[in-house]
């Protein structure tokens, strides 16, 4: 992974105004992330984790443009697209697809599954013939396990799993570099969750797709990720290598994510250490002072209340960072 | 086992009646839950797990059948009247769901939602209630109790609430509590906290809990016996150790290796193919066959009942001979 990053994210922040029950107060603002900096090579899958309202939802849509970034810079194959315009922006799209979590709800009801999946190739290669996008279509419908018998069925018709294929479709169907999958699997039963797992795997084999995997469900976050980047009321706690993190997990929230996480094995779920953490996430509008894991924190010093800890190696060698004074 | 049995279900069906068609959604259980024996439900949707209970609480829909029979404290509750199923419900059987904002009323502080049930079931007097219910949010850990009586649930985070929701159904202690997907809706860590709660409470009130779940981590952590439910029926049920350690049923193997585990980062998971039968048409065999890696001719034809495998109290209905703890398949 010497080559230069496909994405790289640089301080990236992206605040919502909310307005103030006041009549003439100045709105306030909402960080949903605040100063997030990662990069994603070609053919990697960076996991990001992390509880409802941590902003990771928020990340994936600002780096894809589909809501507007307050600072900061997304540079995507060395093209920085937090500075382009719309219409600028409307090629790259080719290259930049996203996966929703709620596969039906995603689907246009009153449009044919073919059409659903090769609206895309209309907008962007329109030189092709019907014929041509049937088959890349039908094609693409196999690739991904739905029989392309069904070309001309609607949304209602298919399954949860059957639905979140045809959204990978959809987003497959131009080849793009990079998907943004948010939270893929989550809508989906524990069998069905497996099968869409491994086609996402699969392609991204086949294709040398990087992916940005955002889920709250660790489990699945460490089985498909190569590195795994850990999100807590819009900042990073942790970023590290996927085995470096099960491991050896340095930044508290990490532990407590990592420890409440259960494992289906009677002997070692009722054996294992566990840390608990307090279940009130502070308002994001009125974030703590200092580092904003502190009011849940185990471990929290008097330090911890006054100076943001910088996010840092902090001793790890293998380009592992956490923020937090005191790392395991 | 049906002599000291808290809950005793035998033969249970519901029944769906619509405009396509019949839906078959429960096809014959059978269950004891012994006083204070935390039993899990695991199957997927549609899979009739919620179904079951809800059946034998009297919530089913109104073009729903429940037969067979289920007995609560030697009460037939199948058919009972809803007068006398309301002096059962809430009191001495009690549930909690899955969506803790959709479960309490927006509009009514949570002091009188908690009150209410104490009205009803026990006839206390407004302050006698209040102060009871100061008391269970204080046993569902709570913080500030005494301040948040008067709020609404709106201003309640989602594991507050469900903790509100756990102490409404404790109230008048229960001797059983169905809690169905009691943690879906939150996050682990406040899951963790929940799970650890209700785990706590049922040492301490001798409460037996029937856990319905689609995560088999969660039944791990907390039940004795687990049954493992497919299109309706009961297709494994064992002892928690066992069935972790040797499931015999090709569906609860399948479920086992689906589930991403820390050990085994990367690698394809076993999936289990194709979708779950359509329970208007369920086939003549064992339901489970046309997704089944093990399926031979029995299987399409005869379907397949509950049997003794291998241990006592490790049952399974399935016609391949079993499964060694290594894997290996018995003929």
């Amino acid at each position: 992974m010497s080559e230069a990053p496909l994405l790289i994210v640089d301080d990236l922040k992206v605040h919502f105004p909310v307005p103030q029950p006041g009549l003439f107060s100045a709105p306030r603002p909402l960080k949903a992330v605040d100063g997030v900096s990662f990069t994603l090579a070609s053919g990697e899958t960076l996991g990001v984790v992390g509880e409802s309202g941590c902003g990771k939802s928020t990340l994936g849509r600002a780096i894809l443009r589909l809501i507007p970034t307050t600072a900061g810079r997304a540079i995507f194959a060395g093209e920085e697209l937090t500075a382009l315009s719309e219409a600028q922006m409307r090629p790259r799209r080719r290259d930049l697809q996203i996966i929703f979590q709620d596969p039906l709800a995603s689907l246009d009801p009153r449009m044919t599954v073919g059409d659903i999946i090769a609206e895309p190739l209309q907008s962007f290669l329109p030189e092709l013939d019907a014929a041509q996008r049937r088959a890349k279509v039908s094609a693409m419908m196999n690739r991904v396990g739905l029989s392309p018998q069904m070309i001309s069925r609607y949304p209602h018709e298919f399954s949860g799993g059957q639905a979140q294929r045809i959204g990978i479709a959809r987003a497959m169907i131009l080849e793009p570099k990079l998907i943004v999958c948010d939270e893929p699997v989550s809508a989906l039963d524990v069998s069905i969750r497996a099968q869409i797992l491994n086609l996402l795997s699969d392609l991204q084999r086949d294709f040398g797709l990087s992916l940005l995997f955002i889920s709250h469900d660790l489990a699945v976050v460490r089985h498909v990720s190569h590195r795994v980047l850990v999100l807590y009321l819009g900042k990073i706690m942790e970023l590290a290598e996927t085995e470096t993190l099960n491991r050896r997990p340095r930044h508290p929230y990490t532990r407590a994510l990592l420890s409440a996480a259960p494992i289906p094995d009677p002997s070692l779920e009722r054996d294992k250490e566990r840390l608990m953490i307090g279940d009130d996430l502070p308002s994001p509008l009125d974030p703590p002072s200092g580092c904003v894991f502190r009011t849940r924190c185990p471990k929290a010093a008097e330090k911890c209340a006054h100076e943001v800890p910088a996010l840092a190696a902090r001793g790890a060698e293998d380009g592992s960072v956490v923020a937090c004074h005191f790392p395991d | 086992m049906t002599g000291d049995a808290l809950l005793s279900v035998r033969d249970l069906s519901v029944r769906f009646e619509t405009p396509d068609g019949t839906v078959n959604a429960v096809n014959g259980i059978g269950l004891d839950v012994a006083p204070g024996e935390c039993v899990g439900i695991v199957g997927e949707s549609g899979s009739g797990k919620s179904q079951t209970f809800l059946a034998l609480m009297g919530l089913i829909a109104s073009n729903g059948t429940v037969t067979g029979s289920a007995r609560f404290q030697g009460t037939e509750l199948v058919g009972l009247p809803p007068r006398r199923l309301n002096q059962i419900r809430g009191a001495k059987m009690a549930m909690i769901f899955q969506d803790p904002m959709t479960s309490l009323t927006p509009h009514m502080r949570v002091c009188q939602q908690l009150s209410e049930v104490l009205v009803r079931h026990r006839g206390l007097s407004h302050d006698e209630a209040r102060a009871k219910a100061l008391a269970a949010l204080d046993q569902v850990r709570i913080p500030d109790a005494k301040n948040r009586l008067d709020q609404y649930p709106h201003e309640f985070s989602g594991g507050m609430r469900q903790r509100v929701m756990i102490a409404i159904a404790l109230l008048c202690e229960p001797a059983l509590l169905i809690a169905d997907e009691p943690t879906t809706a939150l996050d682990v860590t406040v899951q963790a906290q929940i799970l650890d709660l209700l785990g706590d409470l049922r040492r301490r009130m001798g409460m037996a809990i029937i856990l319905i779940t689609h995560d088999l981590g969660i039944v791990a952590g907390l039940c004795d016996r687990v049954n493992v439910m497919y299109a309706g029926a009961f297709c494994e049920t064992a002892p928690v150790g066992p069935l972790f350690r040797a499931p015999q049923h090709p569906y609860t193997r399948g479920l086992l290796s689906s589930v991403p585990r820390p050990d085994q980062r990367g690698g394809a998971l076993t999936a289990i193919a194709g979708q779950p039968p359509n329970l208007q048409m369920l086939p003549p065999g064992c339901p489970f066959a046309p997704r089944c890696a093990y399926r031979f001719d029995r299987c399409d034809t005869e379907r397949p009942l509950l049997r003794e495998a291998g241990a006592p109290a490790h049952l399974k209905s399935c016609h391949l001979g079993g499964f060694t703890e290594s894997g290996a398949v018995l003929p």
